[in-house]
């Protein structure tokens, strides 16, 4: 009993910069307009609303979060060219179901989905093998792909827009009739379980922590580093096709110039917001997951606010830094410091009554 | 040693470059600066149709860059200028900065046009702007749905990338109108920022649909970024077009934005006519003929002929004739 509620505790702590960011933006928004917290359902029986926007719109930056948090972890670097590689994927996708099946059902999309999948993981195992067999640093060895993958993309289909307006397909970035929630919100939650499921109920997770804590230890261990940065790139790879089909089906057409652009900032943020280290070792897929959803909120709020959309950006790097620098280990070191005062001077003045 | 290899590389350097310019005698070296094909329909049909006219066959020794930030155009274009050639012509990224360059490439005679988009100096600095006249366009749309006679226009505007010709163009005009007349207002103005992302647009449309604002246009700077816009109403079952609840209006005129206005799921789409090569195929053929290039406005513009279409006037000869693919 003690020791599950110490776990809890110590999973809500490293937790605690995520979630008193996500507190505070939504304290800030219920003081500034009760209204950014109204939910209804629409027209179409879907729900409509701030709150289900900001889940919805975060998906992509959710399901990348949770990719990168993996490779960040186990590699202590960041894959940076998943924007670009998801305009590959996209494109991948978009070829195989307009000029290869030509026609489009259920069965092709998903075919087409696997297709896009399996190349996007050879692009991704492309920068693993860099990363883990070379030895080349993440951010040098994704560089590659981050300047080349929209090329690519261009290569694979050559319109710079290719509309797929199947309903179909629109299903995917929209909602399927008769269900109230958009499908990014599910594919999200699947993907998350998923990978909850493969790395908590085997030794995946102790594993990956193992490579980002001591490669050396984990070798010695007769854990393979190799495999474990390559599986993990791997993962990342399912995440950017995900994302990709998701934007495809958003708007119905795959501009691979602007596809997922920046995402990649964002993903790290998330995993940095996520309390997650940088440098590797210990991971919270979680964390990402919540972190991404307070970028997302941060956007949403700018924009609901209608602050000038040229000045967006340095709003939300305003917002960020003093997210991360409340989460830094000075100001945490600091916090923990004054609460220990507070309780001791609490403790002690209540023992002091008691003598009495 | 060195110093022996050193002249060696530096004759066989001398060497290469009588050769080259023996062999290359009768093409005309054109360097072109482009943005990414990439980055719209509108783009792809440009730098196709340059390709196709700037070709061997044709007479031209022709190099293409491209360059979508302002800082690659300019080493491009001083690229081109160290390499010889006689005409260089651009599409620029940023409306501001080229002066130094221009000026530079006029000491030595090389002969400059822009095309697609303007240049912010003096006109003197280029031949000739084969250009689109962007605030035209901007106020044929104002124009266009003035005559609609609406009682309120409550406008979502969607900006371009924020400082390229076709956004500024695009924007004054409906701007303008909305600060002068009282039942014009712009509800939320949004922007791709550096981008013309039609996502970008989807959530600043979702955003502005969240917070409850009443809209009956909407107001794009381009056919993808309406079509984000669209993607928004669609997901919030808001209806558009002919006989729906809110105007949409786009720019470029692809294809599939003239199907869409065609089917009346879009009311208007703008023309930007992205076939300029063959207007400056025809002005060096004359320069090199010795004439002089007639016709030029007090800007040194040459502006191509454009035009809109609307819902209720489209035809399917228009979608075949004028869509961009």
């Amino acid at each position: 009993m003690k020791n599950t509620l110490k776990k809890i505790a110590s999973s809500l702590n490293s937790l605690m910069i995520p979630l008193v960011a996500l507190f505070l933006l939504l304290l800030f928004n219920l003081f500034r307009d009760v209204s950014f917290f109204r939910i209804t359902l629409d027209d179409k029986g879907v729900l409509s609303g701030n709150l289900v926007s900001i889940i919805n719109s975060a998906s992509e930056l959710a399901i990348i979060g949770m990719g990168m948090t993996l490779v960040t972890a186990s590699c202590g670097g960041q894959d940076i060219s998943v924007g670009t590689v998801s305009a590959i994927a996209g494109a991948v996708f978009a070829k195989m179901l307009l000029k290869a099946f030509t026609v489009i059902t259920i069965p092709t999309i998903l075919l087409s989905v696997l297709v896009a999948i399996l190349v996007t993981i050879l692009f991704k195992l492309f920068n693993g093998v860099l990363v883990a067999v070379f030895r080349i640093q993440p951010m040098i060895a994704t560089l590659i792909l981050y300047s080349s993958g929209r090329s690519i993309a261009s290569w694979i289909i050559v319109d710079a827009t290719t509309k797929i307006e199947d309903p179909l397909v629109r299903y995917i970035g929209m909602t399927i009739p008769g269900s109230p929630i958009p499908t990014p919100i599910f594919i999200t939650a699947i993907m998350g379980l998923v990978l909850v499921l493969i790395f908590k109920l085997t030794n995946l997770s102790l594993y990956t922590q193992t490579v980002g804590i001591n490669q050396g230890a984990a070798r010695l261990n007769g854990i393979n580093p190799i495999v474990v940065k390559l599986l993990c790139f791997g993962v990342l790879g399912v995440c950017v096709t995900l994302a990709s089909v998701i934007q495809i089906g958003r708007i119905g057409s795959l501009t691979q110039n602007t596809m997922l652009a920046d995402i990649e900032m964002d993903a790290i943020l998330a995993v940095a917001i996520g309390g997650n280290s940088l440098g590797g070792g210990k991971f919270r897929i979680s964390g990402t997951v919540l972190g991404a959803y307070v970028i997302e909120t941060l956007m949403t709020t700018l924009r609901s606010m209608n602050v000038d959309t040229s000045s967006i950006k340095a709003y939300k790097a305003l917002a960020i830094i003093a997210v991360v620098v409340a989460g830094s280990p000075v100001i945490k070191a600091l916090a923990s410091n004054l609460w220990k005062k507070i309780r001791e001077q609490v403790f002690v003045g209540t023992s002091k009554e008691a003598i009495r | 040693m060195k110093k022996f290899i050193a002249m060696l590389l530096t004759m066989a350097l001398v060497l290469s470059c009588f050769a080259m310019a023996l062999a290359d005698d009768e093409l005309i070296k054109v360097g072109i600066i482009n943005l990414d094909p990439a980055e719209s329909g509108y783009r792809t049909a440009n730098v196709k149709n340059l390709q196709e006219t700037f070709t061997v066959e044709n007479g031209y020794d022709a190099t293409f860059a491209t360059a979508t930030t302002g800082k690659d155009q300019l080493d491009a274009f001083q690229g081109f200028v160290t390499a010889g050639m006689k005409y260089i012509l651009v599409s620029a990224a940023d409306t501001t900065g080229w002066d130094e360059v221009l000026e530079n490439a006029k000491e030595v005679g090389v002969k400059v046009f822009l095309f697609d988009r303007m240049i912010d100096c003096d006109p003197e600095l280029y031949t000739a702007a084969v250009v689109s006249d962007m605030r035209l366009e901007g106020e044929k749309a104002v124009a266009w749905l003035e005559s609609l006679g609406l009682e309120e226009y409550k406008i979502l505007h969607i900006q371009g990338q924020l400082g390229s010709a076709a956004q500024i163009g695009r924007s004054d005009p409906l701007v303008e109108k909305c600060e002068a007349e009282a039942n014009w207002t712009i509800v939320r103005e949004g922007t791709g920022g550096d981008s013309w992302d039609p996502n970008e647009a989807r959530k600043i449309a979702e955003a502005a649909i969240d917070a409850g604002e009443d809209f009956n246009i909407v107001y794009a700077e381009n056919d993808g970024m309406a079509d984000g816009v669209v993607a928004a109403l669609d997901a919030k079952g808001i209806s558009h077009g002919v006989n729906g609840k809110v105007i949409i209006m786009g720019f470029d005129c692809n294809a599939w934005a003239l199907e869409k206005v065609l089917a009346g799921e879009w009311n208007y789409d703008g023309q930007c006519s992205p076939f300029q090569a063959n207007k400056i195929d025809e002005l060096i053929k004359i320069l090199e003929a010795g004439g002089e290039i007639e016709g030029l406005n007090e800007l040194n513009q040459i502006i191509n002929d454009e035009t809109y279409f609307a819902a209720d006037t489209i035809t399917a000869e228009d979608v075949e004739r004028y869509g961009l693919k």
